[in-house]
């Protein structure tokens, strides 16, 4: 089992390298001279080069990438041309509210999804069943801002339930700091829902129809252990998949939907860098997140050895 | 007479399907004695499955099955009880063990779990007992080492063993009749006469009567004492099983035990193959359901459709004209 | 038992099995009422997107400052946006934009991904690195990934097809190679194997078009994928840039007036979901005709 767990954790590395690279090679996909282009047309030839040798450009690639690689694994991501200070510290300031945003959309997709799911599949081809599928089929195909856009409208124009914009800090009180977060929560999360319900309820069917459900109920089990105990234990395998897979999903929405709300996390501070091409925030966010989702990953192959006594062996 | 243990009569099972309503058992009437192990053979597809099934409710009825006529268990109509006293039926007073044992044990729970919770949904047991009882039933399904296994999960266990495990469970709770569908189809042939054994023992020393579904007549010789054959979800043939053994009459009987390789037989004589196909449930004939397949249907066998009769004691047969097939049969042979 | 001996032509008997599967697919697509309710509104917003440029009497770009903000009425059908410009006629070109660059990534994506699929599957000694690559490109969530393109790229219309493609060729090399593996082990392509034919004949006469289906599949979920992504990058700026007409872009103005103009988020929001809800019931019946077992699903 042990071994397995080295493996998994191993065979994080070509991924994680590759990311790395896709994050170096990232600015220099940049048409023209990346430094030129930073510093905008008024630089003088003399501040491009000054930069240029800051930055490390003049080296070989490969030399760059080693340099930059290095730092990165100290937890350096390089400084903020722009803001004057480390990349890293931008992210950590503005984590918060994108992680708690992130979390919350996760909560309330899984409350969603979950009861929904369950309850579509133990009832195939009902009229619950339809709306469901209904309703999964239409969540899929809104965009998760617009949908933000359209719980603006309704929740915080027309009706006036929630505040529109801004952020509050948790320490300014916990239901301060859920209000501003609640409406792209729920932007976020019941458009995510709509992918795990359905994922729910297939994996419910799937289960439902397997030959140990057939004796699970032959040996007098009732109707609701039988869902409950014997199916959804085994159903949660894929579901939680789709779950760890749809938080790296959610992070991004995250990022996309705060810029709605005015909340300061980090989908501002990449819509900033990208217009002052402050390049080295980007890369620093793109390569944090794609570690996170492959963290995520990891974990729930490792939560499977808890549900699964078939994995690992 | 005394009551029979179980008795079905004009079962009808309907699935709603999308192209439709098929009935997969049309008509069934059979009755298990006490203690007797009853032999139910067909071919895959003609309702033996389904039949076994439905007498414990199985299906799902509230979207796509629905049951029709009796089945009747010491006289109580299974088909009139409600979810909650069929719940209590199953399991306790007849369980069923199925045809793949790979399949049919939950994967995510110990071999133990799944014991216990068969005997404390039916007694009042604690935890602990109920473990010391499920470690029992597995030393007497022949599982060795049971203190050890009864902590271990499917997946760690032998095709045998699980099915032993499966029938360790289907006798957590002294059932009076067990329905074994298919039990040894999915096994190895050596563990398939184990099991076999196994089966006969616990019948005799629990006194426990057997349904035994299977499309294997070999089987039903070494074990069954009385047969009924199936075909297209009606029963063509009943009998005691030396009986049918000696003089089938139903020609689909007949066809199914020319079948059967002979091991004392002409080796170099090919096998008889009983030729055309199953009809499908979607499209059934009017009249005789095997009269496409039956060398010697006519234009009364295509028209309408034969009852099941009487032809000796017990021994029963649905066909128009199995007196004068047996006939010139013997005048053929003779 | 008898075996029957039939003299038949061979080619006649292809050809008619053929017409019977065309048939029953015909059979079975018309008796999937959502996957015909997703071509119809594909093919109407496909129609939008080509003749609508012709029908409107408006021009999309041009500012009447007098006619700001309207209210949909009879002359300006879905009123007009922050600029006095007629919304219908900013929807329609969008409807072009939004078609175009969807349709252009989704093509884009299956030809790179179905050359990296094959190529993968067929080449051993490729396919770990190949494989790998695609693995580190999927760790970043389509969205961002998409962002940061375009961040270096710079916000244009053809860039984003660019991002789109890089962000989405992974994915359908996946499919691609996964399908590919499985017909890769068929007996019959070993035969041919065996004969002496070429690697390169094998794998895009024998392989490549058995991987067809999935692909198609594939490449409508990337088509409302991109239609979604695009939205988003435009919305955000990064995209199809002002004052071209993108929904996305209509709903970033539309944003600033939300308090005063709700037909500005609505109108092209429910374009966005109609297109999308299409391409996603298209995929979904392609996929059940496909393969009859997914449908359950």
């Amino acid at each position: 089992m042990y071994i397995y767990i080295l493996k998994r954790i191993f065979s994080l590395v070509p991924v994680l390298f590759v990311v790395s690279i896709v994050a170096f090679l990232l600015i220099y996909l940049t048409p023209g001279d990346p430094v030129s282009v930073m510093l905008g047309q008024e630089a003088t030839a003399e501040q491009i080069e000054a930069l240029r040798e800051q930055m490390g450009f003049n080296d070989p690639l490969y030399l760059q990438y080693f340099h930059w690689l290095i730092n990165v694994l100290q937890g350096n991501l390089g400084d903020s041309y722009f803001m004057h200070m480390p990349v890293t510290t931008a992210i950590v300031e503005h984590l918060g509210p994108t992680l708690s945003i992130a979390v919350l959309a996760e909560l309330i997709a899984i409350l969603i999804a979950l009861p929904v799911g369950i309850l579509a599949a133990k009832h195939r081809g009902s009229l619950m069943d339809q709306f469901v599928m209904g309703f999964t089929l239409t969540g899929m195909a809104i965009p998760s801002f617009l949908f933000g856009l359209i719980l603006m409208l309704v929740l915080g124009v027309k009706l006036g339930w929630l505040p529109v914009a801004g952020y509050q800090p948790l320490s300014t009180g916990f239901w301060n700091y859920l209000q501003y977060l609640l409406m792209p929560g729920l932007a976020l999360g019941i458009i995510q829902s709509a992918l795990i319900a359905r994922m729910t309820r297939s994996s419910m069917l799937e289960v439902l129809n397997a030959d140990f459900i057939k004796t699970a109920r032959s040996k007098g089990v009732k109707e609701r252990s039988i869902i409950y105990v014997h199916a959804l234990r085994n159903a949660l395998l894929p579901i939680i998949t789709v779950v760890g897979q749809t938080f790296g999903l959610l992070l991004a929405g995250a990022v996309v939907i705060e810029t709605i709300f005015n909340i300061p996390g980090i989908g501002q501070l990449v819509l900033n860098s990208i217009q002052s091409r402050d390049y080295a925030v980007i890369q620093g966010v793109i390569l944090m997140v794609a570690f996170f989702y492959v963290i995520i990953n990891l974990v729930i192959d490792l939560l499977y050895m808890l549900i699964d006594p078939r994995v690992g062996y | 007479m005394e009551q029979p243990l179980l008795e079905i009569n004009n079962l009808k099972t309907h699935f709603k399907t999308e192209r439709g309503r098929v009935t997969a058992v049309d008509g069934i009437s059979f009755s298990v004695e006490k203690g007797e192990i009853l032999g139910v053979v067909g071919e895959s597809g003609c309702g033996k499955s389904v039949t076994a099934q439905s007498i414990l409710r199985l299906f799902d009825e509230k979207y796509t099955a629905s049951y029709e006529g009796e089945i009747k268990l010491q006289g109580e109509n299974l088909l009139q009880l409600s979810k909650a006293e069929m719940e209590k039926i199953r399991g306790n007073e007849v369980s069923m063990i199925f045809q793949d044992p790979l399949s049919s044990l939950n994967p995510v729970f110990t071999i133990g779990y799944q014991l216990m919770e068969t005997i404390r949904i039916h007694q009042n047991r604690t935890k602990k007992q109920a473990r010391q009882m499920a470690i029992d039933l597995l030393r007497m399904t022949g599982i060795p080492s049971p203190e050890k296994r009864v902590s271990e999960y499917p997946h760690q266990l032998s095709g045998g063993m699980r099915q032993r495990v499966m029938i360790a469970m289907a006798l957590a709770c002294k059932p009076k009749l067990l329905i074994a569908d298919e039990p040894t189809t999915a096994l190895d042939v050596t563990i398939q006469a184990q099991i076999l054994d196994l089966m006969l023992e616990l019948n005799e020393e629990l006194g426990m009567a057997v349904v035994f579904i299977t499309h294997d007549l070999g089987v039903v010789a070494e074990v069954c004492t009385r047969v009924v054959v199936m075909y297209l979800g009606q029963v063509v043939e009943e009998a005691n099983v030396e009986e049918l053994f000696t003089t089938p009459l139903h020609p689909y009987t007949k066809g199914l035990m020319k079948a059967i390789p002979q091991m004392d037989g002409d080796r170099s004589q090919k096998l008889n193959v009983i030729g055309g196909t199953v009809p499908a449930l979607n499209a059934i004939p009017s009249g005789c359901r095997f009269a496409s397949r039956c060398e010697f249907a006519n234009d009364l066998c295509k028209e309408k459709a034969p009852d099941l009769q009487v032809h000796e004691g017990n021994h029963k047969v649905r066909c128009w004209h199995y007196a004068e097939i047996s006939n010139k049969e013997a005048a053929r042979h003779a | 038992m008898n075996v029957v001996e039939v003299n038949v032509n061979p080619k006649r008997v292809k050809h008619d099995l053929k017409k019977q599967e065309r048939s029953l697919l015909l059979r079975r697509f018309l008796s999937n009422k959502l996957m015909v309710t997703g071509s119809i509104i594909i093919v109407l917003l496909l129609l939008l997107a080509i003749l609508g440029p012709k029908l409107t009497p408006f021009d999309p770009y041009e500012m009447v400052v007098k006619e700001r903000l309207e209210a949909p009425s009879s002359h300006h059908l879905l009123g007009t946006d922050n600029f006095g410009r007629d919304l219908l006629t900013r929807i329609i070109y969008g409807a072009k934009v939004s078609m175009w660059v969807g349709f252009a990534s989704a093509l884009l994506s299956s030809i790179i991904g179905l050359a990296i699929g094959l190529t993968a599957s067929y080449y051993r000694y490729l396919d770990n690195i190949l494989m790998r690559i695609c693995d580190g490109l999927l760790a970043f969530p389509a969205i961002l990934f998409a962002i940061a393109l375009m961040a270096v790229l710079g916000a244009k219309t053809e860039n984003v097809i660019i991002a789109l493609t890089i962000v989405f060729s992974p994915e359908v090399a996946r499919i691609v190679r996964s399908r590919a593996l499985v017909v890769r082990e068929e007996t019959y392509i070993e035969a041919i194997r065996s004969q002496g034919a070429s690697a390169a004949r094998i794998i895009w006469k024998h392989i490549a078009p058995n991987t067809i289906s999935p692909l198609l599949v594939k490449a409508t979920f990337v088509f409302s994928e991109a239609v979604i992504v695009e939205a988003t990058l435009s919305f955000l700026g990064a995209g199809v840039p002002a004052p071209d007409p993108s929904w996305g872009n209509i709903l970033s103005d539309g944003k600033d007036v939300i308090y005063t103009a709700w037909w500005m988020t609505v109108f092209p929001g429910l374009f966005i979901i109609l297109s999308v809800l299409g391409l996603n019931l298209l995929g979904d019946g392609l996929r059940d005709l496909i393969d009859p077992q997914s449908s359950t699903k």
